[in-house]
């Protein structure tokens, strides 16, 4: 190769990898000064101490697990009743699993609090419980891209004409064969999908925010503007809770490599 | 878009028939299986957005009115539009372009392999590293007290201040945006480089042509959609982003996206319908751009599948 287009191509790559990097240390490096002079985990200690953290942390942990169980409850029996009953119906529903993509978040929330005020037929931001309902919801939706994708893909792997067959004629009912044939086979790609809505929710402001609901999000953007380090501290902690994620993921699929149906 | 299955194709039968007239209960079943998914998108997607739609073209009375959409001229509304646009498109500009000279320098070998998983791997973390967080990344780095001012002033040089740079400004959100609009470039546009055939490349040397006239006449023409399908959703990516935004820059700058929080939290135009119409343009927005990405990425599967 011309050694030309091998240095551009370096140049370019140590440039973005930069870009990329030198933000990232400069957050790790500020979270580490909070006490004057030495580096030190002051910042840390601190914000794992507040008990504001605590709180709004586990309702953000909450509202990501209630999100994946609503996704999965959702989007694993349509994706396979699609595979299995109307193949010609995948367009239709891909394309509404993509609105969320062309939807601005803002904009649906908008929605929400109009459509689901005190006064509708379906007051959900009348009580705290409604709108923590709604705002899980909300949540589903966002994921539903994401969710779907990594589901059909999964779903493709696995012959689901056959399984569901084979499982019928030994008298299994549509729950059964959803919860004990479907699912576990296509668990790796359910994970995926999991742990990349655990990703979106976690940090998310928008919508907790406007909804007005004591999130981890909304509470990152309050406390940046009157503390020096503990935000600095928070985002380290949430790039390390992306990190994992992916790296979960990036574990499932290897691992689903190894039990792909063969064919 | 197929919504009904096709009557008399054998590629696509119905189910144990085969006319559709003595197969309505049989269909109305199969639908029915969807029932639970399509009442979710009903409820907490189709009817949101119908009720933003509806109501930018609502008098307060309810009424059909065009008054919402003229207002959209006035006060802030045009200006924050344009600076909305100018971001999302200098940030798409940035991130496509270094994330294309990234992606490239990883698909042609310029740098070894090794580096290509740590790459997408990373990418696929920074892609999805947004929101708050990211702005106290660029806040810690080139903030006033941040990294590079620090190692500035012990070198006795300007200060970024000094030198008339902001991070709570214009180029300060679009440098925080290209953090996740470049590796999101690396992640859609590495498959479409990958598809670049190495016969085409040896064929064109065979009948002489040099590299920078194979990329010219070849390469280019091939990527092209997929380039301009990426821009678009890097664009719209940018468009509707909102944490960032707040958290980074607060109500110093006027973008749509800050505007239409500002309303939706205290109606700051003073006319709840304007609001309406302010969603309303921002789904218009990313509607035409997703649009020409869904269109100019059908176009680049002819060649790059």
């Amino acid at each position: 190769m011309n050694l030309w287009v091998r240095i551009t191509g370096w140049l370019a790559f140590v440039l973005a990898a930069g870009y990329m990097l030198v933000p990232l240390f400069g957050m790790t490096e500020f979270s580490l000064k909070a006490r004057r002079g030495v580096y030190s985990l002051d910042a840390y200690a601190r914000v794992i101490g507040d008990t504001e953290f605590q709180a709004t942390f586990g309702y953000s942990v909450t509202l990501a697990l209630a999100t994946i169980v609503l996704g999965v409850l959702i989007v694993v029996p349509t994706a396979f009743w699609v595979r299995l009953k109307m193949p010609w119906a995948r367009p239709f529903v891909e394309f509404l699993t993509l609105l969320p993509l062309v939807i601005p978040a803002i904009v649906l929330v908008f929605g929400y609090i109009r459509l689901y005020n005190t006064s509708s037929f379906l007051p959900l931001t009348g009580s705290a419980a409604g709108t923590n309902l709604l705002l899980a919801l909300g949540y589903t939706v966002l994921a539903l891209p994401y969710m779907y994708r990594a589901i059909d893909t999964g779903l493709r792997t696995i012959d689901v004409p056959t399984l569901t067959e084979a499982a019928q004629s030994l008298g299994a009912g549509w729950v059964t064969i959803l919860w004990r044939i479907v699912l576990p086979n296509v668990m790796v790609a359910v994970l995926s999908g999991a742990f990349l809505t655990f990703a979106i929710v976690i940090g998310e402001y928008t919508l907790a925010a406007l909804l007005d609901r004591p999130a981890f999000g909304p509470y990152l953007q309050r406390i940046g503007t009157n503390k020096p380090y503990e935000p600095f501290a928070l985002s380290v902690i949430s790039f390390a809770i992306t990190w994992a994620c992916m790296g979960l993921i990036q574990l499932a699929t290897r691992l689903s490599k190894h039990t792909k149906a063969q064919r | 878009m197929i919504l009904w299955p096709a009557p008399g194709n054998p590629g696509r039968p119905i189910p144990g028939g085969t006319s559709l007239r003595t197969n309505v209960p049989k269909l109305l079943s199969l639908w029915a299986g969807l029932l639970p998914f399509l009442l979710f998108c009903l409820l907490f997607l189709i009817l949101p957005t119908f009720k933003i739609v509806t109501g930018a073209f609502q008098a307060p009375d309810g009424t059909f009115t065009l008054d919402n959409i003229r207002m959209m001229n006035s006060g802030n509304i045009p200006s924050a539009f344009w600076v909305s646009i100018k971001i999302s498109f200098v940030s798409a500009l940035l991130g496509g372009v270094a994330g294309f000279a990234v992606s490239a320098a990883l698909a042609f070998g310029a740098v070894p392999k090794a580096l290509r998983g740590a790459a997408t791997t990373f990418s696929g973390v920074a892609a999805n590293f947004a929101g708050v967080p990211l702005a106290f990344a660029f806040i810690a780095t080139l903030g006033p007290v941040g990294l590079v001012n620090v190692m500035l002033r012990s070198n006795n040089m300007a200060t970024l201040q000094q030198m008339g740079f902001s991070i709570y400004g214009f180029w300060g959100l679009t440098m925080a945006y290209v953090f996740f609009q470049l590796p999101l470039m690396i992640l859609m546009i590495l498959p479409a480089l990958d598809g670049l055939k190495r016969e085409w490349r040896e064929a064109a040397a065979i009948l002489g042509a040099s590299g920078a006239q194979y990329w010219r006449m070849i390469a280019l023409p091939i990527l092209t959609p997929a380039l301009l399908g990426t821009f678009a959703l890097l664009f719209a990516n940018a468009f509707g982003a909102v944490a960032t935004a707040m958290a980074l820059t607060g109500a110093n700058l006027n973008i749509v996206p800050i505007l239409l929080f500002a309303q939706i939290r205290g109606d700051v135009l003073g006319n709840p319908h304007l609001g309406y119409a302010l969603a309303f343009g921002m789904i218009v927005v990313t509607a035409v751009a997703n649009t020409l990405y869904i269109w100019l990425r059908v176009r680049s599967e002819r060649w790059l599948k």
